[in-house]
Parts: C-alpha cells; structure tokens; sequence
C-alpha cells in the first residue's frame, strides 16, 4: 500500500475542497448553528421561560424513560431537568448531522464534483491502484468530517457547560452516553455519509446533484430526533452503542459496493 | 531509435464499449527514443489506445506489451514509468502551479528530498516561475498546457504519451511544445506516442506515424515512406495570371481526372492535386486555353496530409464506391467559397 500517494491525494482532495466557498460555507455554517447557536440560545432563554404545558409533555417523556437513566435527574429542581434533557439527549441526534453532512459534501465535491471539472483523468493515470486512489479521496471526506465533528463536540461542550452555568452551577456535559456518541457513532455516520454519496456519486454528473440526492443520508438521524420527541426513543448508553453498531454495519455493506463501483476501468470508460 | 529495443508491442490489440468497436485488432511496435504519431479523426481510437496501453482500460482482445509490462496485470508498476497528458489538461484550478506539481511527484514516489528541486527546475523550464504561486484557475491556455506537460514528466518518465498536446493553442506556443517534444526525445533519449489530428505537427516531428480509421490501423512507417509507397498522385501549384479564381477553378474543374482544386488568392495560385504526372501537359494547356498565362510551375512532394486524405478517400472509395462524389463535392466546396467572395 502506497502511505505516501495515498496521503498525498487526501491533501490534494482537502486544499481543493477548502478553497472552494461554495463547499465551504455549509461546512461552517452547519456546525456552527447546531454546536453552537443553538445551544447557547437554549442555554441562555430556556431557564427565562415560565413552566407551562411544554414540560408537561417533558414530564410524560421523563416518566416513560427507563428507570437506570431517570436516576440522574434525582435532586435536580425543574429548570435543571429540562436543561439537561434538551441539552443532553435532543441535542444528540441533531450532532450526527455534522459529521454525516461534512463527510457526504466533501466527498460530493472529491467524486462527482471531480468528474464534472474533468480533473479525474490525471489521477487516473497516475501509479496507484484502484483500493489507494479510493482510500486518498475516503480520508479527505472522513478525516475532516472526524475533525469537524470532534471540534463540534468541544465547543458544544463548552457552550452548554456555559450558558447552563447559572441553572446547573456544575460541569455536568459531556455524560458517558455522548462519548460514545463522539467516538463510536459519529465515526461510523461520517462513513455513512461518505459511503452512500460514492455510490451517489457514480451515477451523478454534477456535485449540485450528488449533494442534493444524497441529503436524503440525513433521514435516519431524523428517525432518532422524532423517535426520541415521541418516546419511543430513549439515547441510553447500551441504545447508542447499538445504534453506533448497526452503521458501522451498514458502512461496511455500502463501502463494500462503493469500492466495487470505484474501479479506473469502469470510470474512465464514463469520462 | 532503437528498432532492437520496441518499448510497446501490441498483438490484435481490441477494444469494444457496447456494438461499437473502438479499437480493432490493432499490431505495432513503437522503439525506444522515438517519436510516434498516432494519427486520426475525432473518435478513431487514439484516446482509448492510450489508456489500454496504459493499463487504466481493460482490453477485450489480443495483447500488449508496454516496458516489458502487460499493462492489464501490471498498470500500477507501468504508470509508475509512463507520464500522460491528457487531451484536456485536467489541472485543478484551486491549486497552484508550484502545489500541484509538489502533489503529483509525491503521487509518483518522487524522492521527497528531490521534490521541490525538482518542482523548481520544472517551473522555470515551462516559463511558469513567476506565476507558479497563483492558483492556476487565472492562467492562460498556453500556460495551462504547458503545466499540464510539466506534470506529465514532473517523474521522468521513460515513455510519454501526448494527446493532442497543441490543441488549441496560438502559434507561439504551439512551436514551444514542438520544441519540447524534439529536446525530450532527440536530447533526453525518452519515447514519445504522440496522438495528433494535426498533419503537418505529425510530418513535422514523427519519426514514424501510425494512421487509424475506425479504431483500425489503415498505415503505418515513416512519414516519407508511406507518402512515396501510399500516394500516387502528383501535387502540382501554378501561379496564374489574367484569369480569376471563378474561371481558373472551373476549367480545372472541368478536367475529368482532377482530384483537388485549391485557390490561394494571395499569390494568385492554385494547387491542384492529380493521379499522375502525365496530366500536367493537359492542365497547362486547359488554362492557357481559358486565357490565363502561367509564371510558375511547382510540382510538390507529396505531404502526410495528401497520404492521410488518400487514405481516408480510398477507403471511402472501397467501402461506398464515392470516390467521384468526393472529388465533386470538394469541387463544389471550392466554387462555392469562390462564390461568396472570401477568396
């Protein structure tokens, strides 16, 4: 396996991407608003509002919620609970957007944004075989998407511990169940991302239309936002890591077609 | 070149994408040192012949040899000794000169203590040094051409292959990379397989051609050889005076064997292209007849371009019997251009 070449395509494939605005300002904005916008406004207005029919609704997701993860809310007063169940637990779905939407734009731009500049050829001629060419132009969606999300995670860190400060008066995120969210589910989302917009990408012309046909990745992290607003869904640690297991599952079905899709002879018998 | 030494031999070399045959059973050998032409129409082959020959397309007949390599089995290890330009340049215009060709010698296992001298060397010998920190996306087509060369042998490649290299590029430019293809083979020793539609750069610069119609080999030897062993035909240019090019046309025109007219109303000349030699005292006599007077006589050896038409007209002769349609469509074409006054 040729390290080099391989390291060298990814930074090639990064310069290209961070120069681009158009790529570029979606991976800046996203993060931003879901790390650290929104966060900090919960943060900040949640505790003003007066209690009402809202955390009604909360008291009825937190009696149906498993007795081992209510535990953690004895001896909290109200606002405490709603801070900690919006902060902590809706709030995490919507994390695994960042490293899904991050990994999925930049390998838009990487596959099929490439085959629309015409810019694949001399890559393509280049002495490297299929499996490497593949892996330069994986890591160059995956690392930075691994970057982007991790660099989420500190700052939403320190935003939540922040603006919840007077509420909480304690450091009390990160909680076991967001590190594996951060080290075992986002890896394996940024690979989800990554995987299917390749398969997107062998099919699409244009980077336009691979990034809008694989928005569609998104829809799963919908199903645990909505699952987990409507309690059927509860973010324990033991459900993460399941949930973390069954992508890393799918990742490797749909890398497995990708890198069959990803072969010079078939992509240059399209160029 | 060294005849002992082929660095590529094909064997019934095919490739087909559906119906359509893009390469036909295609046997050659190309020698070490030489300068190659690959010569043919838009989509006669040459582009997919590059890439078999490169290992990055599968064949689906015959075989290659390519540096004692079968480029199906060992495309990697081959490409490692190969430098291709493309027929568009394909350079990222987000990066610049000076990066991309840092990028590419890593690609191609360039000693990293070598790099960047190399990288410097490459810029001033392409006269893109001054520039070589803007992203390439502001540079002109010559200079795009001329990094996309510089990347091509940024690893010293021992075979190169060029497609279409002076594509749409001015004159100046055109003679810089003539240059360079001339210094690389004749002063560096390197092989060069040059894919050309352009006749006069193929007679200019190959020491052998090969002709492809249809992804077939139609001819194949020196430029001079196949002139002299494939046309015939005689080119003759008359300088004329006291007759027009209307007139002068059509009474050459009028001559039943003429294979061509050309009018070149600068110096008052036509060209005029015929089976044999044996027809001139009759074309002299037509236009004396006609009332033109004639200063000057010119018989021309015959170029790769009229061994190229011959080719490409025999075989449209062969296969539809239109060998006279031709000759008077081109006729038609010359009157009609005579017509509209551009002449």
């Amino acid at each position: 396996m040729n390290l080099r070449a391989i390291r060298a395509i990814a930074l090639r494939d990064l310069k290209i991407v961070t120069r681009n605005k158009g790529v570029m300002l979606p991976l800046i904005l996203l993060p931003l608003i879901l790390m650290v916008i929104m966060p900090g406004a919960m943060g900040y207005f949640l505790p003003m509002a007066p209690p009402g029919e809202d955390f009604e609704d909360l008291a009825l997701f937190l009696e149906m919620m498993p007795d081992e993860m209510a535990e953690q809310f004895a001896g909290y007063t109200e606002t405490q609970v709603i801070l900690v169940t919006m902060l902590v637990y809706f709030f995490a779905p919507m994390f695994l957007i960042v490293p899904l939407m991050v990994a999925s734009t930049i390998a838009a731009n990487s596959f099929a944004g490439e085959k629309e500049r015409k810019t694949l050829e001399a890559l393509i001629y280049t002495p490297t075989s299929d499996t490497e060419l593949f892996m330069g132009k994986m890591l160059s969606a995956w690392l930075p998407a691994m970057g982007v999300a991790l660099g989420g995670f500190v700052l939403y860190s320190v935003v939540v511990n922040l603006t919840a400060w007077p509420v909480m008066g304690e450091i009390f995120f990160p909680n076991v169940m967001w590190l594996i969210l951060v080290l075992w589910v986002a890896p394996a989302a940024a690979g989800l991302g990554l995987g299917s917009m390749i398969l997107v990408s062998s099919k699409a012309n244009s980077f336009q239309d691979a990034y809008q046909i694989g928005a569609m990745v998104v829809l799963p992290v919908l199903l645990l936002i909505f699952g987990q607003i409507g309690g059927v869904i509860f973010l324990s640690p033991g459900f993460v890591f399941g949930v973390g297991l069954v992508l890393w599952l799918i990742d490797a079905a749909v890398l497995w077609f990708a890198i069959q899709t990803f072969q010079r002879n078939e992509i240059i018998a399209r160029l | 070149m060294n005849k002992e030494q082929p660095v590529i031999t094909t064997q019934d070399l095919t490739r087909r994408f559906g119906d359509t045959i893009a390469v036909k059973e295609l046997t050659l050998e190309v020698y070490q040192g030489e300068i190659f032409g690959f010569l043919g129409h838009n989509g006669a082959g040459k582009t997919t012949t590059v890439r078999l020959l490169n290992g990055v397309l599968n064949n689906n007949g015959g075989q290659a040899k390519v540096l004692g390599m079968d480029p199906q089995k060992d495309g990697a290890a081959l490409r490692l000794h190969t430098g291709v330009l493309t027929e568009t340049p394909a350079l990222d215009d987000q990066l610049t000169a000076r990066e991309q060709l840092s990028l590419y010698a890593q690609i191609y296992n360039v000693p990293e203590a070598e790099i960047s001298q190399r990288v410097e060397r490459m810029l001033e010998d392409f006269e893109l040094g001054e520039r070589g920190d803007e992203p390439v996306g502001g540079y002109s087509k010559g200079m795009r051409q001329r990094l996309a060369l510089a990347r091509t042998l940024i690893h010293k490649p021992k075979l190169i292959f060029l497609d279409e290299p002076t594509s749409g590029l001015d004159p100046v430019a055109t003679r810089q990379v003539h240059e360079l293809i001339q210094d690389l083979s004749h002063n560096n020793g390197h092989t060069v397989f040059l894919c050309t539609h352009n006749l006069e750069e193929a007679q200019k610069l190959c020491d052998r051609v090969a002709v492809l119609e249809h992804g077939q080999l139609m001819a194949l030897g020196a430029p001079r050889e196949l002139a002299q062993n494939l046309w015939k035909g005689v080119r003759l240019e008359i300088e004329l005076a006291k007759l027009g090019a209307t007139e002068a046309v059509a009474a050459l025109g009028s001559l039943p064997y003429m294979r061509d007219v050309e009018w070149h109303d600068t110096n008052n000349t036509a060209t005029v292209w015929l089976p044999d030699r044996e027809f001139i005292p009759e074309v002299v006599n037509t236009l004396v007849t006609a009332g033109g007077r004639l200063y000057q006589l010119k018989l021309q050896e015959p170029t790769l371009e009229d061994v190229y038409f011959a080719i490409h007209e025999d075989q449209g002769a062969t296969v539809k019997n239109m060998d006279n349609a031709l000759k008077k469509a081109a006729l038609k074409k010359v009157l009609s251009t005579v017509d509209g006054g551009v002449l």
